[in-house]
């Protein structure tokens, strides 16, 4: 038994913990009856990966093979992103999707089908999974596409890990010229300025913008909009980048070494903080060529940034609406969240494109993202939050998630009650893929 | 290209060296008890890294069988990494004598078998390295794990000694005593974080002390005052202590 938890360290709880090395050890441990849930590299935030006993996907980590005509991938569940950015970049390849952090499994990405910047492009990590090979719970092993077993596939894209331990999944990566991004940064100086930036910025293959959750009245939605592509080589300028293209210099890694005593993270310093990252930006528009671990990933260069929480841990409330109800209900339930005064230090707010999947969080609509410190005070204001995106026909991320409740997830997800129906099917016998989640929101018992 | 030989090639410990090695644009020789535990292994390095990786089977107590196995290598080595060891759970077994003898077969007997026949090669070359995973806890012998530590105590002597013979030849031989590391062995155990290694802190101490021909290495820095002070417990007090 060890203690273990997940990004936000809450909840945290004591578990028994193995891994494996082959697909026989780990039918093993599957014969141990009970609940049982895969643990990848531990970026979600709640409770997604948790249960009384936890398997480790981190050791099943190996790269299969490469087709360096198609770019065709297959590797190990236990792949993380910055591994294959590692290894490939350099080659001339990138992830067809990627979420802010590249510290995540290649089975994570794909049971809480991640979204990039590029969604409104080239949708979410499932749509490019060409096969994947899952083991069931009684130590079968489907191997699943579109096309092949496809009901399977659908409810593993998104299930969260509820169907099977994924074990290696094949997915096409995108050629590069270099390993840099041709950066547009628009300031926006309120919600509707945002939006219409948004809007203007289909033809961009990314787009997000970092909002200040703090500022208030006329400047409410005050935002810093990130656009790019992947820059060729005659984008480059300088002479650093032009002689080796594919190989961005490493910038220097800084680490939180503890936990942050809780009075560290109050509304003065998060909002010097915001106003800090806002000024930064001149107004107008802005062009430069950063590498791509600046552009994807300014947070992966502080190890251990969830510590600035503190040991009561923190949640990411991350929620979508639908476009039609954007303008109107983003400003309603920010106005909420800036009266209260909980604001947080990192809001991101990117306009998804349509998605079509059986239980992914996507939908064509706009999306914010909100850390917050673990208080009653948070906790309360979440249930008045929920109420309003359910009302507005929005949903909550799994991924992000450590408190909704069951009836706010049987509301918002249109296919929750077919998905239950689907795992329990799946899970008849001795041993049952179950989290701490799906048990609270009511998915399994 | 230069080529390193990874002995006991499947534990975490040998797996992030042999990435490090790989990443390094070295050619890889490994071997291990389970051959079939090998080849994703070596498929994955090949692919990362678009590199020659050769898998051959090794067991540390087929003693007789190491200098035939060791010359029918095609690309003898450069640097020899022997990264493999037994440890049972002392409490359950310490009056079994069939894992006593296991215990110090494959940590020290087959240690010193294998380690004698490359060093014999290497004198004979008059170049070449040997970097082999010895454990703090053959520093001093401890009652939780006093048989796994007597035995990693004879095979850091017999490297101590090794290496006073083939310095003067230009031949290296390292030493590493990594501590507490985050391995399967330890996965589902609470561990203080700050004395911790990951494999691939290990692999890193490994690869840069072998270039800077560092004797022993400590894998995190705190584990050579710590292991200093409890050597120097005086024995009528260390005794009575629970360790």
């Amino acid at each position: 038994m060890r203690k273990i938890s997940d990004w936000g360290n809450y909840p945290v709880i004591e578990a028994e913990v193995s891994g494996f090395d082959t697909t026989a050890q780990l039918r093993a441990q599957l014969e141990q009856p009970g609940d049982v849930i895969a643990f990848g590299n531990g970026r979600s935030y709640g409770d997604a990966s948790l249960q009384n006993r936890i398997l480790l996907t981190r050791r099943f980590n190996k790269f299969l093979s490469f087709n360096d005509e198609t770019g065709e991938l297959c590797c190990q569940a236990g792949v993380l992103l910055s591994e294959i950015l590692d290894v490939f970049v350099q080659r001339g390849w990138f992830l067809p999707v990627t979420p802010g952090t590249k510290q995540i499994t290649v089975g994570g990405a794909i049971a809480a089908d991640v979204h990039g910047k590029n969604h409104h492009v080239d949708g979410s990590m499932g749509h490019h999974i060409i096969t994947m090979d899952v083991m069931r719970n009684d130590g079968t092993v489907v191997t699943c596409s579109p096309t092949e077993n496809a009901e399977f596939f659908n409810v593993t894209v998104g299930g969260m890990g509820l169907s099977g331990i994924i074990l290696n999944a094949t997915f096409r990566l995108r050629k590069v010229d270099t390993a840099y991004i041709r950066e547009e940064t628009v300031r926006a100086s309120n919600l509707d300025e945002i939006m219409d930036a948004f809007e203007a910025s289909n033809d961009w293959t990314y787009s997000v913008a970092w909002i200040d959750c703090l500022a208030k009245g006329d400047r409410m939605g005050r935002s810093i909009l990130m656009r790019g592509e992947h820059a060729t080589t005659s984008d480059l300028v300088q002479q650093m980048h032009k002689e080796a293209p594919l190989s961005p210099k490493q910038g220097m890694q800084l680490g939180i070494p503890i936990n942050f005593p809780d009075f560290a993270l109050n509304p003065l310093s998060m909002k010097a903080f915001n106003f800090a990252y806002y000024n930064k930006t001149r107004p107008g528009t802005h062009q430069q060529i950063i590498n791509y671990n600046s552009f994807f990933y300014p947070l992966d260069a502080i190890d251990n940034w969830n510590r600035i929480y503190g040991k009561r841990g923190f949640t990411q409330y991350q929620f979508v609406i639908p476009k039609e109800a954007g303008r109107e209900g983003m400003r309603t339930i920010l106005k909420r969240i800036t009266d209260s005064g909980l604001g947080s230090f990192l809001a991101v707010l990117k306009l998804f494109g349509e998605q079509d999947s059986f239980m992914s969080f996507p939908m064509a609509g706009y999306t914010l993202a909100l850390d917050f410190p673990i208080s009653l005070k948070a906790m309360d204001l979440f249930k008045e939050l929920d109420a309003m995106v359910a009302d507005y026909g929005g949903r909550l991320y799994l991924a992000k998630d450590s408190r909704m409740d069951a009836a706010m997830f049987e509301k918002t997800y249109p296919n929750a009650d077919e998905f239950r129906q689907a795992i329990a099917l799946l899970n008849e016998g001795a041993t049952k893929f179950s989290s701490l989640q799906s048990q609270r929101i009511g998915i399994t018992s | 290209m230069k080529n390193v030989l990874i002995l006991g090639a499947t534990s975490d410990m040998a797996q992030a060296i042999a990435k490090k090695y790989a990443a390094e644009g070295w050619s890889l020789t490994l071997a291990a008890l389970e051959k079939e535990l090998l080849e994703p292994i070596a498929g994955d390095l090949q692919v990362r890294n678009e590199i020659a990786v050769q898998t051959l089977e090794f067991d540390a107590t087929d003693f007789s069988n190491h200098r035939k196995l060791y010359e029918s290598l095609s690309t003898k080595p450069d640097v020899v990494i022997a990264a493999f060891g037994y440890m049972s759970d002392q409490d359950e077994v310490r009056n079994d004598l069939e894992d006593i003898k296991r215990t110090i077969d494959i940590n020290f007997t087959g240690m010193a078998s294998v380690l004698s026949v490359v060093a014999e090669d290497f004198e004979q070359r008059g170049s070449g390295a040997i970097a082999a995973i010895s454990s703090v806890a053959g520093d001093r012998g401890r009652q939780s794990n006093y048989i796994y530590g007597s035995a990693k105590a004879g095979l850091s002597a017999f490297l101590s000694g090794l290496r006073n013979r083939l310095a003067p030849k230009g031949i290296h031989v390292m030493t590493v005593k990594p501590g507490f590391a985050r391995t399967k062995m330890t996965e589902n155990l609470e561990l203080p974080a700050a004395l911790t290694a990951s494999p691939e802190q290990i692999a890193d101490a490994v690869f840069q002390g072998l270039e800077k021909k560092r004797s022993v290495v400590y894998t995190l820095w705190m584990w050579r005052f710590i292991m200093l002070i409890i050597k120097h417990i005086p024995e009528p007090i260390f005794k009575k202590m629970k360790m």
